[in-house]
């Protein structure tokens, strides 16, 4: 227990870098997700395409990926932007199907209904479609976020600071107090990520709230 | 109101990703070594690295120069091109390991030559710094119930029991001379089976001690040779170089205030003092960092 | 690109105990045991609370915080603390069982739990109506009715088994992550890269050959013929399911 809270500051400095390594390519992996996920939807022939191409990134080694990120991207082999583009493929790799899924389950008559009363493709997709897909895209981002912040540990292996270099440091020493903490820092940090999702798609889904009230 | 909520959500997310791009906690890291006069200092992922890293930042602190930390970036495959990009300026490293690294066909054993050889191989815009007389070495160690049962004492006297025996070692003693390959060709020695394990870290400490390997490559300094009685086997026919801690710097960080500090820490630190130091760090589970300070201030360099 | 056809095209990485058969071989070997511990675990006790609605919160809140114990603090957890007390290949083979074991409960879990929740009233109603036992419900109609959920479960825990079993090679065992581990010792990139693309052909196999199981065991009644609706319902919800009854 010494050690937890001799390093209380330290672990804190970790916790921070691991919520902007796993939680920024959260936010760039949605914005990427949803017009591939759109695309999917509108052309048909793209959707097995899309959904099984995307989907195979997901299986692509962390390890690998993150070596192999300074040779395809041309960053430093240090730079935590390395961590943020593959964590960002990982998340698109599970969100594309997500979004393509949530769009086709709004039902046909919402968008003849929408589209009769004037509103334009794009229009439609941002006023009706996405809303109404919200519930179904944010199970998918916290699928991807439980996801993201276990696999953003493995970076610590290429030397780019987060909880996962407890882990290293730990094992090296023989040491579990700190392998131990940062594995439990992980689950809470991803028990904080999942809520502020469900608090998130609560504020922008006003009326899932008043459908289960009624 | 309900759209009012999802601009605001929008605007919140991106606000939040503007402040990711702009005040990027991390970047500052990364790209220090662009700043002038700054040293970041790196180390590979093991304690006694990241131990005498701590020391250089220290002492180049105590000196007046700005100093920011990068440590356990990984392998050499990994820090020596972060040196050469510029993310890290400085790390502590091992003549021996280090010249091969940059001349695969080196034949240099002994301390003043490989260190020779090294500073001739060395990239132009990489500089090697006065090495020290501390020493951490490859060596091959088996339990004292294997070289009881053998009767060990140098590594040509596995030569007759080695093809029943597994030896333990990185995954790159599997293609390396300084390895399975050497082991072979200069004591005639070949082991049964190779398996890869880590570079004298706990995996390979664990391995052979409970038995799953006989034999294993572990580094002088390592405490957890004496804490388990491991012998250590000679090497009369030098086949691991000679392994003196080195600082290796970038070329244009290199400059007096910065070198004569270096060489400094490198005057004080001898074998027995970096295995002292370590085993705080490995065994007594202190920080490398408080450790460095400690030893830096009795030395008087900080 | 071409790094990684040199290095697939070349005969001599094909052969042997470092070839490319043999660490597939292992790769697999790893997968499929811990596939099947996960499965024997997560399967009936889905099943049971499903079935029964007993335990509900506690197996699907423990399901979802193992989804978010990072595989590789796990692996040195448990190097550290089974390494010791084991002896021979057991040292290593076990702490990656366990890890990849954790890593495919949840999503097999949350199959056989949802699957069976979301069995039609009216079919369980029937099934009763006809005299049918509890445990007959079970196997007879609610199991059967759920397959397609168990299946999208244990593809998804499938594909990231298979994706996480290269940390085998990390603690000195085999499979396709020695291409990768030994590939970065040597800064031989073209075999982390072959290591990766191989991984992910091998990911892609396995779910190919479920799917293709998934059709023979599903009964027709169930997958319906409207392609549309077959190709995105059930593979969709191994893991949305998860996360809407979490």
């Amino acid at each position: 227990m010494s050690w937890s809270i001799d390093h209380l500051p330290a672990v804190l400095s970790l916790i921070g870098r691991h919520v902007y390594l796993a939680g920024l390519p959260l936010l760039l992996g949605l914005l990427i997700a949803v017009p591939l996920g759109w695309l999917a939807r509108r052309y048909r022939v793209l959707y097995p395409l899309l959904i099984a191409g995307t989907g195979l990134l997901y299986t692509i080694p962390s390890l690998a990926l993150f070596i192999l990120m300074p040779i395809f991207i041309g960053t430093r082999i240090l730079d935590p932007v390395n961590v943020v583009v593959a964590m960002t493929i990982y998340t698109v790799a599970l969100l594309v199907r997500t979004v393509a899924d949530g769009l086709g389950a709004v039902p046909d008559s919402v968008n003849q209904a929408a589209t009769a009363m004037g509103f334009g493709r794009v229009r439609r997709l941002f006023m009706v479609e996405l809303p109404l897909a919200v519930p179904v895209i944010s199970a998918g981002l916290r699928v991807a976020a439980v996801s993201n912040v276990s696999i953003v540990s493995v970076a610590a292996i290429i030397g780019v600071p987060q909880l996962g270099s407890l882990f290293t440091d730990g094992f090296r020493r023989n040491f579990m107090e700190p392998i131990l903490v940062g594995v439990i820092a992980c689950v809470l940090l991803a028990l904080v990520f999942d809520l502020a999702i469900i608090a998130g798609t609560r504020l922008i889904t006003p009326w899932q709230r008043t459908r289960r009230a009624a | 109101m309900h759209r009012m909520k999802i601009y605001l959500a929008v605007a919140a997310s991106a606000a939040l990703l503007a402040g990711c791009g702009s005040g990027d906690p991390l970047a500052t890291d990364a790209a220090g070594g662009d700043e002038k006069g700054t040293i970041t200092v790196g180390s590979a992922d093991f304690p006694e690295s990241a131990l005498i890293a701590e020391i250089y930042a220290g002492a180049l602190e105590a000196k007046g120069v700005e100093v920011k930390k990068n440590l356990n970036i990984g392998s050499r495959e990994a820090y020596v091109p972060a040196l050469q990009d510029g993310s890290i300026d400085l790390i502590p490293e091992y003549t021996g390991a280090l010249l091969h690294y940059f001349d695969e066909d080196a034949t240099a054993t002994d301390s003043e030559s490989v260190y020779k050889a090294l500073t001739a191989a060395a990239p132009k815009d990489l500089s090697v710094l006065t090495m020290s007389s501390a020493e951490d070495k490859d060596v091959v160690a088996v339990t004292k119930a294997t070289a009881d049962k053998y009767s060990l004492k140098s590594i040509g006297d596995l030569a007759d029991v080695a093809d029943e025996l597994t030896l333990g070692g990185p995954p790159e003693w599997k293609t390396r001379r300084q390895g399975v390959k050497g082991l072979a060709d200069v004591y005639g020695v070949e082991f049964g089976t190779f398996r890869a394990l880590d570079a004298g870290g706990p995996l390979t400490v664990q391995a052979l001690k409970n038995g799953q390997v006989d034999a294993a490559d572990l580094f002088t300094t390592d405490p957890s040779i004496q804490e388990n009685g491991f012998v250590m086997l000679e090497d009369p026919e030098s086949l691991f170089p000679a392994e003196n801690v080195v600082p290796l710097i970038a070329e244009a960080k290199a400059d007096d205030k910065v070198s004569q500090a270096l060489d400094a820490v490198s005057a004080e630190l001898d074998t027995e003092t970096l295995a002292t130091l370590v085993a705080q760090v490995i065994v007594d589970k202190k920080d490398a960092e408080d450790v460095a300070t400690a030893f830096l201030s009795e030395q008087g360099l900080a | 690109m071409n790094l990684v056809l040199t290095w697939l095209t070349d005969p001599a990485h094909w052969a042997g105990e470092d070839g490319v058969p043999h660490r597939i071989l292992e790769h697999l070997t790893y997968s499929a045991v811990a596939l099947v511990i996960a499965a024997i675990i997560a399967i009936p006790l889905g099943l049971y609370v499903g079935h029964t609605g007993r335990g509900k919160f506690l197996v699907v809140n423990v399901a979802g915080a193992a989804r978010a114990i990072p595989s590789l603090g796990l692996l040195f957890i448990m190097v550290l603390l089974l390494g010791p007390r084991l002896s021979g290949d057991a040292a290593f083979v076990v702490p990656c069982l366990v890890v990849l074991a954790v890593l495919a409960v949840p999503p097999i879990l949350a199959g056989a739990y949802a699957g069976v929740e979301e069995v039609d009233a009216s079919a369980r109603d029937a099934a009763k109506g006809m005299g049918m036992r509890g445990l007959q419900v079970l196997l007879e109609v609610e199991l059967p009715c759920a397959l397609p959920l168990i299946f999208s479960g244990l593809r998804s825990a499938t594909l990231q088994v298979v994706a996480t079993a290269t940390i085998a090679a990390t603690v000195g065992l085999g499979g396709l992550g020695r291409l990768l581990i030994d590939g970065l010792a040597v800064r031989d990139f073209g075999q982390m890269a072959a290591g990766a693309v191989l991984v992910a052909a091998l990911a892609l196999a396995v779910d190919l050959i479920f799917a293709l199981v998934q059709r023979y065991a599903v009964s027709a009644g169930l997958t319906g013929r409207r392609t549309a609706s077959r190709r995105s319902r059930p593979k969709a919800s191994a893991d949305s399911t998860l996360i809407t009854i979490s």
